[in-house]
């Protein structure tokens, strides 16, 4: 098993006729079960026609009623994408991930009210992420299938080549993975690293997770704390960032450190404090997790 | 992207937000021509640059008469003004705001941020202004009053009041403290700033709530729809290296060490640094080059990093998830050869093609350190720089620090950190302005 997608889920691309869109449906198709889950294409303006025999419709709804598709993924460029994301929450389809960098934030706090608001049950991951992977049954985003393999740990990160990192250092280990889902680096998202936790802690098919975040915002505090009190499971974790200066953006919107808050020192205190064994080298994290499983 | 005090405060005027009446400079003359336009018989003299901390460091002075304005302007005009956030080299002083004169009873402070946590923009207000407010949050947070804005409402008028009482504002100014605090709200959510401040805002002797500095910060991926704020930017402010870098779609910000790193994605770039850094090395750089490592970006790259005098060695990570690593190498090989690297490399590529990668790597001729993962990347790299240290001078342990880093400030509010002016002279190209620049101030200068 595993948690939010797997080789039933049906998947629909918002943003197919893009070059990014085009790229990595076509890699996601290609994928272990791709050809049978990416079932439909959305763009308002291409309605009736099809890009390499994935139909295209001119809305989510459309989308959903004809295929049944109750996934989407996004690629819309960034001054559409929040927007792309209400349109799938309002179609009420079970999941939304969005891919697309560079969305504002007044957007996104907008969309987030809003589904708040309306107690709104389709889950948002992203934007600003590399998707989720289901190894050996569905991929849906821009992480490369190849590096990872069916198992039973848990990944969930808020970077994406890190992500890869991890994942390929436990598949060298011979560990394979249940799902690795990367929840993007924005400094206002959709699910959070302890919502990711719970999903993995009810998955019977997982055993233990990886966890690694990045300096910025607390994400990774509240989700240690809720390990500890909660989580039946073995998290270990990495936060990069030790030597990231403070008031400077590192890349990622959501990766700065301010007013003294959001440090990578203190994350990996918390995190260590609430059970969560951590590493301070991103090329041990695969070893980390091997030695706590039983 | 930040803008000038002066800048921030003909926004806060176009909300209605009240600031001291001003004019910006650039010559000394200037600056008294605007006293005497300003007329009364007090005028603060301000130092322009995007740091904090410019009163402490020299760069604000009151003047009472127009000989003083004259003096006051002439010495910050062009000094290096030193403060917490600029680093010892500081920054040179190329604008002034020549202001009149406030009459303070009471100092306070607002500030407005996004709140991950609620997903909403945080208004921050306390009765202690004028001193560093991550010092009063820290010792007594009681004095700081939040409220979290919703979006669809936005700042209400009994939100607004309750925090101006709160922070002790008197019940006749109550209703101008509140309109402000809303004003400053609406302005914050109009230009999708990231961080504003005001420190600080003042109670009047006549009973005025003023704004007596400003601090905007914008969100990046917004400007898109702001022609009229990047209008603002001033380069001057900006490291020429994370300037060039951003033409190229590159993520650059300049660091102490001595380490060049190039990476792809944010995360796996920091946790490169950190990699350095734990190995006894230290990175001189953040330096994410995106999905498309193509032979044009990566020598692109490799020249912002040598441009920095202070690299002497570059580790290049390249996770090629998607893209291949036989084009990885063909173009780190391509960039090397371009810029006829003198410093060792170590490279570390990882994914589809990695062998085929490493024999490019390998029949280049180039001395190019290969590495298999992460760590023996972070052990040669430290390795390489030792060795080349070694050879000059053989100390009994080389250390890779050129000089001692200035310690982190743990309590720093969003600072620009020590940059590498060093690094402006090999990379003339960076501080060419876009035209649109200046236009705001309708002034141009000389340079």
């Amino acid at each position: 098993m595993s948690i939010l997608i797997n080789r039933n889920s049906r998947v629909m691309t918002q943003g197919i006729t893009g070059n990014t869109g085009q790229f990595h449906t076509r890699t996601s198709r290609d994928y272990a079960n791709g050809r049978a889950c990416f079932v439909a294409g959305v763009n308002p303006k291409k309605a009736g026609e099809n890009f390499e025999g994935i139909p295209i419709f001119g809305s989510v709804r459309d989308a959903k009623a004809e295929t049944g598709a109750t996934v989407s993924v996004i690629y819309v460029p960034p001054p559409f994408a929040a927007a792309a994301i209400w349109e799938a929450v309002e179609a009420d389809l079970e999941l939304a991930i969005c891919i697309t960098e560079g969305i504002p934030v007044r957007d996104m706090i907008e969309v987030r009210d809003r589904m708040s608001k309306q107690n709104r049950k389709t889950l948002l991951l992203g934007p600003n992420c590399p998707g989720a992977i289901t190894p050996e049954e569905l991929k849906i985003g821009i992480m490369p299938g190849h590096i990872h393999r069916k198992g039973r740990v848990g990944v969930v990160s808020r970077s994406g080549t890190l992500t890869y990192e991890a994942v390929a250092q436990l598949t060298e280990l011979g560990i394979g993975q249940s799902t690795a889902v990367g929840i993007g680096g924005d400094p206002v998202n959709g699910l959070k690293h302890v919502d990711v936790l719970k999903l993995f802690n009810d998955d019977p098919d997982t055993d233990a997770v990886v966890m690694i975040g990045e300096i910025g915002g607390s994400d990774e505090e509240a989700a240690a704390e809720w390990v500890k009190k909660n989580m039946k499971k073995p998290v270990v974790g990495f936060i990069a960032g030790v030597t990231a200066p403070p008031g400077k953006r590192m890349g990622h919107a959501g990766a700065i450190i301010s007013g003294g808050k959001g440090t990578a020192q203190e994350k990996l205190a918390v995190m260590e404090a609430c059970g969560v064994k951590v590493t301070r080298n991103p090329a041990e994290m695969g070893k980390l997790l091997k030695s706590v499983l039983r | 992207m930040k803008i000038h005090e002066y800048q921030g405060k003909e926004l806060f005027r176009r909300y209605g937000v009240i600031t001291p009446r001003g004019f910006p400079c650039f010559t000394v003359d200037e600056a008294v021509d605007a006293a005497r336009k300003l007329g009364g018989g007090v005028w603060v003299v301000k130092a322009q640059i995007h740091a904090g901390g410019r009163g402490k460091g020299g760069g604000v002075k009151v003047a009472k008469s127009l000989e003083e304005v004259r003096a006051h302007a002439k010495r910050i005009l062009g000094m290096q003004l030193v403060t917490h956030q600029t680093g010892p080299q500081g920054q040179k002083v190329r604008r002034l705001l020549v202001e009149e004169g406030a009459d303070i009873r009471k100092e306070l402070y607002v500030g407005l941020v996004v709140d991950r946590g609620t997903q909403r923009v945080a208004l921050m207000a306390s009765s202690e202004g004028g001193m560093d407010i991550e010092e009063v949050a820290a010792k007594t947070p009681e004095k700081i009053h939040k409220v979290f804005v919703d979006p669809a409402a936005g700042l209400t008028d009994s939100e607004a009041r309750n925090v101006a009482r709160r922070i002790g504002i008197p019940a006749a100014a109550l209703g101008q403290a509140g309109e402000l605090l809303q004003a400053l709200y609406r302005c914050f959510w109009d230009v999708d700033a990231s961080l504003l401040e005001v420190n600080p805002l003042i109670l009047t002797g006549d009973g005025r709530v003023v704004a007596l500095d400003s601090k905007i910060n914008f969100d990046d991926n917004a400007l898109f729809r702001h022609e009229d704020i990047v209008a603002l930017r001033d380069l001057d402010e900006e490291d020429p290296l994370e300037i060039e870098a951003s033409k190229h779609g590159l993520s650059y910000i300049s660091l102490d060490g001595n380490i060049g790193c190039m990476v792809n994605g944010a995360g796996l770039a920091m946790a490169t640094m950190d990699t350095i850094k734990l190995y006894g090395g230290s990175p001189a750089n953040f330096l994410d080059v995106g999905g498309g490592a193509t032979a044009d970006r990566v020598t692109a790259a490799f020249k912002i990093m040598l441009s920095n005098p202070k690299v002497k060695a570059i580790l290049v990570n390249i996770f090629g998830g998607i893209m291949k690593c036989d084009t990885i190498a063909t173009g780190v090989v391509a960039a090397a050869r371009e810029v006829k690297l003198s410093v060792p490399l170590v490279v570390r590529m990882k994914g589809t093609n990695e062998d085929l990668g490493k024999q490019i790597l390998k029949d280049s001729g180039l001395p190019i350190i290969s590495a298999d993962n992460m760590a023996q990347a972070g052990q040669r790299i430290v390795a390489a720089i030792k060795v080349n240290k070694a050879k000059p001078k053989a100390k009994p342990k080389p250390k890779p620090e050129p000089k001692p880093k200035p310690k982190p400030e743990p309590k720093g509010k969003s600072k620009p950190k020590a940059k590498s002016k060093s690094g402006a002279r090999s990379a003339p190209k960076a501080r060419a302005k876009p035209k649109a620049v200046r236009t705001r101030t309708g002034k141009r200068k000389k340079k």
